[in-house]
């Protein structure tokens, strides 16, 4: 299918190219402008953020070559490790401490400097708290039309993202000749981080100072799976009734089960849960193996966050919940009879 | 340091409540006789930008609320003055022209910041119609202004300002100068109802019409829709009887 979609996919890029860069020599064949993704790559702490990787997954789906990019202190190394991700054909990094922090105001201005120096036809970066914050910025500062979270590749310049809570798809072409694209974690298999060997160099650093200076910041530590990533969720809602019941219930079972822990917005709103753990439109999208929760009804904005998952399971007292609509497998009852038995039933397998 | 001159750009939505349908010919979500009201995340950036009227830490000099969209955007300026913003800007977009995309609002937006010197702009992290989450950090960049998104706290001091933003696994605080651009995150405050005093007040305060050839912007849609269509549907599950019950199912579907 993609080969058709090539021929014109070189057409346009001819093109724009011929729109946008009026002073070059006019017989364009030989600026002909191939398929080229850049694949934002994040880093923590000297360590690559593995769920970043998810811009190289899409990347491949697109084809072209994939050039990965990571800044910060530590880049180097990191760039060192990434090489090792199949798929990936060169990694740029800047090695540079201020942009450790992921600040927009100092990291857009060193992408779209990477950007035109490598002209690259497609920028992707996972749509995490990091690629929501710079990408659109980025976007801007290149005057092309951002598509967010997508679950889809069509075609080089056609994406499929949700809209409305997930309740309707969207399948959208784009016409920008740079395209930046934000990609949901859950909807693109990761790459393999073994057997490859990307050529590492060194890229441009405008050195742009940021106006917004970093301060503090506050993770909520766990041992458990990371919620975004993980094969097993379980999830807890305003039907624990209070933090203490579910300090008491979510995590034995969590542990059963090697799962992460989520909650719904009422739980989170109501203090319960941490907001990180917020499963939903406006917080995580998850699509885990088995997505097993207690005490939630399932309202829009929930299902929006874990509707993709492979299972889901739930336990609820009330039998008309919508939560039994998506389930796979109800159980009507009590969650505080039933968790802990599950719990128990469960640690003795 | 002078006064604040916030700007809060809102946006008319299909109520949250609403669950969208998708029209029959695949073209669009159907919006003709739903329920609308404003964007969530917009009711909590007006909401802030009271609050931070009242909080007097830095003197507010005025509220302006900003909408784009048919006729009816109006109400949600309406309901915004309402709140406390003290006037209103509707740039009038026909209901059958296509719906300007963040890139081409953030446009808007940069001039109407200028032309009424805006030194903050509060704006939902999202629109809960095309969740795309970038108008606010697009503004930022075309005015070359710092940036907070999903902010969950704003302090502001002698032209300083402390936002604490929701990030993936907890919380950062970040410092900067005004101007900026923040987004609202849900737990940034507990927006206020409209009492109706202040609804029948709200309709005395200026609202200024303008149109999309006032600005002189080239918004023209950079996307263009293929198609829109329901996401599939979850095959109905079966209800157990009791534990036992559903860790066997669990078993039987692979995933335990």
């Amino acid at each position: 299918m993609f080969s058709v979609a090539r021929k014109s996919v070189l057409r346009q890029a001819r093109t724009q190219l011929r729109l946008s860069q009026p002073v070059t020599v006019p017989h364009y064949s030989a600026l002909s402008r191939l398929l080229s993704t850049l694949a934002v790559l994040e880093q923590k702490d000297g360590m690559l953020s593995s769920s970043s990787l998810v811009a190289v997954s899409a990347g491949t789906k697109l084809g072209g070559s994939i050039t990965a990019f990571v800044a910060g202190s530590g880049a180097k190394s990191v760039a060192g490790e990434a090489a090792k991700v199949k798929g990936i054909e060169k990694i740029v990094y800047v090695e540079n401490g201020s942009y450790d922090k992921g600040l927009p105001e100092n990291y857009a201005p060193l992408l779209v400097e990477n950007i035109k120096k490598g002209g690259y036809t497609h920028i992707l970066a996972g749509h995490s708290a990091f690629g929501k914050n710079v990408m659109p910025r980025v976007a801007a500062l290149l005057d092309s039309q951002m598509i967010s979270d997508i679950t889809g590749i069509e075609s080089e310049d056609t994406f499929v993202r949700p809209i409305y809570a997930g309740n309707a798809i969207l399948t959208v072409q784009s016409s920008d000749s740079t395209k930046l694209i934000t990609v949901r974690g859950t909807a693109f298999p990761a790459p393999e981080v073994e057997g490859g060997s990307a050529a590492v160099e060194e890229g441009t650093d405008p050195k742009v100072e940021s106006p917004t200076e970093w301060l503090s910041e506050d993770l909520a530590k766990s041992d458990r799976p990371d919620l975004g990533s993980a094969d097993r969720v379980v999830s807890g809602g305003r039907g624990l009734k209070s933090k203490k019941e579910f300090d008491r219930l979510m995590p034995p079972l969590a542990d059963a089960l090697g799962a992460a822990i989520g909650a719904s917005r009422a739980a989170v709103d109501s203090g319960f849960a941490d907001n990180s753990l917020q499963v939903g439109q406006t917080g995580k999208n998850v699509a885990p193996q088995l997505y097993l929760c207690a005490g939630i009804s399932g309202a829009i904005q929930h299902l929006a966050g874990m509707k993709d998952s492979k299972v889901i399971a739930a336990i609820n007292k009330d039998p008309d919940a919508p939560i039994f609509q998506v389930a796979d497998v109800g159980l009507v009852g009590d969650l505080f009879e039933k968790v802990p038995e599950l719990t128990e039933k469960l640690k003795a397998q | 340091m002078s006064g604040l001159r916030i700007l809060v750009p809102v946006k008319r939505v299909i109520d949250y409540a609403v669950k969208p349908r998708v029209n029959r010919a695949q073209t669009a979500v159907e919006t003709t006789g739903v329920k609308h009201s404003m964007n969530p995340f917009d009711e909590l950036s007006i909401e802030e930008a009271v609050r931070l009227r009242e909080r007097k830490t830095q003197p507010v000099e005025e509220i302006l609320a900003f909408t784009a969209g048919p006729i009816k955007s109006q109400d949600m300026l309406r309901t915004a003055m309402a709140i406390g913003a003290d006037r209103g800007i509707h740039v009038f977009v026909d209901d059958k022209s296509p719906e300007l995309e963040p890139l081409g609002v953030a446009k808007l937006l940069k001039k109407v910041v200028e032309e009424n010197k805006n030194n903050l702009v509060i704006l939902g992290k999202q629109s809960i119609d095309d969740d795309a989450g970038q108008t606010g950090q697009m503004l930022a960049g075309l005015l070359n202004w710092p940036q907070a998104t999903q902010a969950s706290k704003v302090e502001i001091k002698n032209g300083s300002v402390e936002v604490t933003k929701e990030v993936d696994g907890g919380v950062e605080t970040v410092r900067a100068k005004l101007p900026m651009v923040i987004t609202t995150d849900l737990r940034l405050n507990e927006p206020r109802f409209a009492t109706l005093p202040n609804i029948m007040r709200a309709k005395k305060k200026p609202l200024e019409k303008k149109t999309l050839k006032d600005y002189g912007l080239d918004v023209e849609p950079r996307l263009k829709t293929l198609k829109v269509t329901e996401p599939p549907p979850r095959k109905g599950g079966v209800k157990v009887e009791d534990v036992d019950g559903m860790i066997g199912k669990l078993k039987e579907l692979g995933a335990l």
